[in-house]
């Protein structure tokens, strides 16, 4: 794990809430599909990590992204979320994927 | 592939083949601290460019070993031509290529 | 592009094994590891095993503050007690009345493997990996699991650098155990979350 110079700043704080862009590029992609466009709330900082989307091309990855557990309702992923209201999904996501929702 | 639909989840469980527990071993030893030849993140893209056919048609010791040898050759750890002829036989390491 | 298949479906299981061993082979020529590495990590793996992940549990029913300790810090709390996990940044969930966890990794197969040891195939399927998320009732009824109602799911999808393991509740009835016998209940599957523990034994 990555500190001080190497790593972004982190933005976010639990409780915040974010949205995934929707972005669709080609390459080694560590965010789902079905999180992409969605609102969630940050539930922790898990630290920074190089970036894999880089390290996929044995490159450094750097400056470390910040990554964090981002909590979903299962009813806002799926609109036809057919089991109960109060699931959640829990996602890990790098911050360059995240934007604020506040 | 969350999300999407698919099938009953199959619960059988076999027995790993002592290949599939070296192609296991391959991938922690050459991603460790001392090597840094591979990382895990090269396998997985390495996996993922297969495609969705052939992902589908191997199995998943088969896609692990088919990225470990990608990965070792982009990196220009081994090369092509003595991979085919140490798999043929024929390479500078001789023997039939099963078992040591 | 070659055919990654190879020189044909038949000989496909072969054509993977012999480029095992090939690759194994000029590794060793070049130096890079020894046949008794490899022999080695093939025992490394196979002594990890979820029976150590039990172990955890076990202590954390008996000791409270473990129990905080793991919840905060789960690779520290697993080498407290003598488990090496190296570099694995693990992650305790904790089921309770209202709560539900289940563990996934829908774009691959990641695991706590340096704790629990390989994944069970259906773990790393495509059925689980796209139905799960969607639909974790009926996932899990499919390992004959029912959810209680007004008991929440969390799914974990662990898509990044954290693993995880569940922390059941610890089934009525079992007071005075030793931890020893308490690991003996927890099983691979209530460790994963496709599997609750009894509620009384």
């Amino acid at each position: 794990m990555a500190m001080g110079a190497d790593a972004a700043r982190a933005r976010f704080r639990p409780g915040d809430r974010v949205r995934v862009r929707a972005a669709y590029p080609p390459g080694h992609l560590r965010t789902p599909y079905y999180c992409r466009g969605h609102v969630g709330v940050i539930e922790r900082f898990c630290g920074a990590f190089a970036n894999p989307e880089e390290l996929a091309y044995n490159r450094p990855g750097l400056p470390a992204q910040p990554l964090y557990r981002v909590r979903f309702k299962s009813t806002e992923l799926w609109t036809d979320y057919r089991e109960d209201p109060q699931d959640v999904v829990e996602i890990e996501l790098y911050q360059h994927w995240l934007e604020d929702a506040s | 592939m969350g999300g999407l639909p698919a099938g009953p989840v199959e619960r059988d469980e076999h027995a790993y083949d002592e290949w599939e527990r070296r192609v296991d071993a391959l991938m922690m030893l050459l991603s460790d601290k001392e090597r840094r030849l591979l990382r895990v993140d090269e396998l997985r893209r390495n996996i993922e460019s297969l495609g969705a056919e052939a992902y589908d048609r191997m199995g998943y010791y088969e896609r692990w070993m088919h990225a470990i040898a990608q990965t070792l050759i982009e990196r220009g750890v081994i090369s092509i031509d003595e991979l085919g002829r140490t798999m043929a036989g024929g390479g500078e390491g001789g023997g039939d290529g099963d078992g040591r | 592009m070659n055919d990654p298949a190879g020189p044909g479906p038949e000989d496909s299981r072969g054509y993977y094994r012999r480029m095992q061993a090939a690759v194994e082979e000029l590794l060793i020529l070049k130096g890079v590891v020894t046949a008794a590495d490899v022999d080695g990590e093939v025992e490394a793996m196979a002594s990890r095993s979820p029976a150590r992940g039990a172990r955890m549990v076990a202590h954390a029913w008996v000791d409270p503050d473990y129990k905080a300790r793991a919840l905060a810090d789960a690779s520290a709390a697993a080498e407290a007690i003598g488990l090496e996990v190296g570099p694995l940044r693990l992650i305790v969930v904790e089921n309770t009345p209202d709560v539900h966890n289940v563990i996934v990794c829908t774009l691959c197969s990641c695991y706590p493997r340096m704790l629990l040891g390989i994944p069970p195939e259906w773990y790393k399927s495509r059925a689980y990996r796209s139905r799960v998320v969607r639909d974790p009732r009926t996932v899990l009824a499919e390992f004959g699991t029912q959810i209680p109602d007004g008991v929440r799911i969390r799914v974990h999808d662990s898509t990044a650098d954290m693993r995880y393991i569940v922390l059941p509740m610890r089934p009525a009835g079992t007071e005075g155990w030793s931890e020893e016998r308490l690991a003996g209940l927890v099983t691979r599957d209530s460790l994963i979350g496709v599997e609750r523990l009894p509620d009384t034994v």
